[in-house]
């Protein structure tokens, strides 16, 4: 696949693992052996079978008819809201949880902004009877308590992170140095499509369960294995990733990424890296990124706590630069109305992050016989009190 | 490639080349505690008997920084220091003072000001050498070797107790400046209990290797007797948390440097 990381972890022009030494033995032995366990034959037979009994894959594709209707197109819902956890970012640490048990690691730790990731991470540590440790911006750790307490009464430790804004990306950079000060048993799991090679091809592949699981799907349902259009919303993109994962190569397939723009894209409170941000590198890899002209990077800003990351992961910058991939951008306020309008129309409540997404569909024209997937990456139960205060 | 000899030399290769012994190199980050103190700070240093003096570039994201160089980073960024800033401070001093300067940073603000652009601004300012961590070893040799060896300035390499001995020879074939040993596995300023057999069986290991470059112990070098074990151990040390910790005390800026390098000589 001509759009994948090299051996070296480039996209193009974008990726690496700009890392200090202190990191590199880790980065390094991951890099030496990813490849080789997740390809063998027992690791993919214990991944298959946890993502089938554990997680409850394959997620259904659901033709959404009313909502079809509506946009005068073919709609079809990708729902990873259904799966274990309540979102696509289970498929993920499952895969990590085994990678890192394959190798030896005792202890495991992540980094979560909405808390969706760290619930994930947590999740599979008691499943594994693994040590795990959350870093947590500390305002996320207001905004989100509910998530707090799942991952407490799952068995991990919660720390805030308390430097910078205390958002995610902060939480980010405490996972980092974390992993710094514990150099030999402990196994950073990444949640997204993010930081030093091998990473995000690692979490690019786990992810790719969802468009594999796609062109099955629509084969089984309409007899072609091709949409005409792949949307998904993007934070560090690992949703995204996976949803478009096998269809890379398959030009005639329109992908379309969307950005939070929070209040917009031409106001400062945005986190649409694509469309505000340059060149840059942030968490170990050479990415477009947001950042002042002294290059520091700004906080971003959006309602939706799982897009609001400052960068985007390399895959994305190469497909956006390339144009393979389109990105668009969607408000707070867009995202809410779409999120109320599936609700009303599908009887589905989806997560911000996922209402995203949607708002593509009043952005693009589509024709009647179009085939159009939309990956509904998690269900809105965590946003609810956000919902209810604009009701 | 290599060392650069006799008249070639620039100032930090010269002090390396004269001084074996005790190397006592002190960081600060550029404008803390106050946007205008870089100019003090290193002549105070330089009268107080520093042999050299490594200036931090302030980012928002210090990633390899424990809590005290994290918020020295915060404060000198709102205090409004920048790249650019900090080279017109130290190009006004720059006849001014002998001692040996390295800045210290990560990529991004380097990058965004332009890497060529920035080596050539060092040059013109006086820095003599670079210590730029997250730049991996073979970016480092395609793209900014050519651009340190056209600048005069010194290349730096941080090594750590996982570090193997291959790579640290690596590191080692390329560095013109020294080796930057990172004492123990940590951020910088952890104050982590450390295995003191395993952390001296790591030195000895470096030493056995015989490197070319002189090397230095840095991260958690804190005060006389920390700095004196480096030296037992290495041809100098590093402090840095320990000296912002004592910038940001009460008291005259002038009277705090001295006091400091009084401290651990």
């Amino acid at each position: 696949m001509t759009y994948l990381a090299n051996d070296n972890g480039y996209y193009g022009e974008f990726g690496g693992a700009f890392i200090p030494e202190m990191l590199q033995p880790n980065v390094n032995e991951l890099k030496a052996c990813y490849r080789e366990i997740i390809n063998s034959h027992e690791f993919k037979q214990e991944f298959i079978g946890l993502l089938k009994n554990y997680v409850g894959r394959p997620s259904p594709l659901y033709f959404a008819k009313r909502l079809s209707e509506k946009y005068g197109t073919n709609i079809y819902l990708k729902r990873e809201d259904l799966n274990h956890t309540g979102s696509h970012k289970i498929n993920n640490t499952i895969g990590q949880i085994l990678l890192a048990q394959k190798m030896g690691k005792k202890r495991i730790i992540a980094e979560t902004g909405a808390g969706q990731h760290g619930v994930a991470t947590a999740t599979v540590c008691a499943l594994m009877n693994l040590e795990c440790v959350v870093y947590m911006g500390e305002l996320d750790v207001h905004r989100q308590e509910p998530n707090v307490k799942r991952m407490e009464m799952l068995g991990a430790k919660v720390v805030p992170a308390l430097s910078g804004n205390k958002t995610l990306k902060d939480a980010t950079n405490e996972a980092l140095r974390d992993w710094i000060n514990n150099p030999e048993d402990t196994y950073y799991l990444i949640g997204s499509v993010v930081g030093p090679h091998p990473y995000p091809d690692i979490v690019a592949r786990f992810q790719s369960v969802i468009s594999e699981e796609i062109g099955w799907q629509l084969d089984e349902q309409i007899g072609r294995t091709s949409p005409d259009y792949l949307i998904a919303s993007v934070g560090g993109g690992s949703n995204a990733a996976g949803t478009f994962f096998h269809y890379l190569d398959d030009e005639k397939v329109k992908l379309i990424g969307v950005e939070a723009s929070g209040l917009g894209i031409n106001t400062n409170e945005t986190a649409a890296s694509l469309a505000c941000g340059d060149v840059g590198f942030i968490h170990g890899s050479k990415t477009l990124l947001m950042q002042d002209h002294d290059g520091q990077i700004i906080e971003p800003y959006s309602i939706s706590a799982g897009l609001d990351y400052p960068g985007i992961g390399p895959l994305h910058s190469h497909l956006f630069k390339t144009g393979r991939a389109s990105y668009l951008d969607a408000t707070d306020q867009e995202a809410l109305d779409a999120a109320f309008l599936l609700t009303r129309t599908e009887g589905i409540i989806p997560a911000l992050e996922s209402a995203h997404a949607l708002v593509a569909l009043n952005k693009i024209k589509f024709k009647p016989d179009d085939v159009v997937v939309v990956t509904i990456s998690g269900r809105g139960d965590k946003d609810m009190d956000t919902y209810i205060s604009k009701m | 490639m290599g060392r650069l000899e006799g008249l070639n030399m620039n100032r930090l290769q010269q002090k390396l080349n004269d001084k074996k012994e005790g190397l006592l190199t002190v960081y600060f980050t550029a404008g803390y505690p106050n946007l205008d103190d870089t100019a003090t700070i290193i002549k105070e240093l330089e009268a107080a008997g520093a042999d050299m003096v490594e200036v931090g570039m302030p980012f928002s994201d210090p990633v390899a920084d424990g809590p005290v160089i994290q918020q020295s980073n915060l404060k000198a960024l709102k205090n409004g220091m920048s790249i650019k800033l900090l080279l017109e401070q130290l190009k006004a001093i720059k006849n001014e003072v002998t001692i040996p300067i390295l800045l210290m940073g990560y990529i991004n603000p380097i990058w965004k000001f332009g890497v060529e652009k920035f080596m050539a601004a060092c040059e013109d300012s006086g820095v003599t050498g670079l210590i730029l961590p997250d730049i991996p070893l073979d970016e480092f040799i395609r793209d900014y070797q050519p651009l340190y060896e056209k600048h005069h300035l010194s290349s730096v390499f941080l090594v750590t107790p996982q570090t193997s001995n291959e790579r640290i020879k690596q590191y080692d074939e390329v560095c013109t400046g020294f080796i930057y040993m990172v004492s123990s596995a940590s951020t910088t300023g952890a104050n982590k209990a450390v295995d003191q057999q395993k952390q001296i069986e790591y030195f000895e290991r470096v030493k056995s290797l015989h490197l070319k470059n002189p090397t230095q112990i840095g991260f958690n070098i804190k005060d006389k007797d920390s700095f004196n074990r480096a030296c037992e151990h290495a041809n100098g040390g590093i402090i840095g948390s320990a000296f912002i910790k004592k910038l940001a005390e009460e008291g005259e800026l002038e009277t705090k440097v001295k006091e400091f390098v009084k401290g651990i000589r």
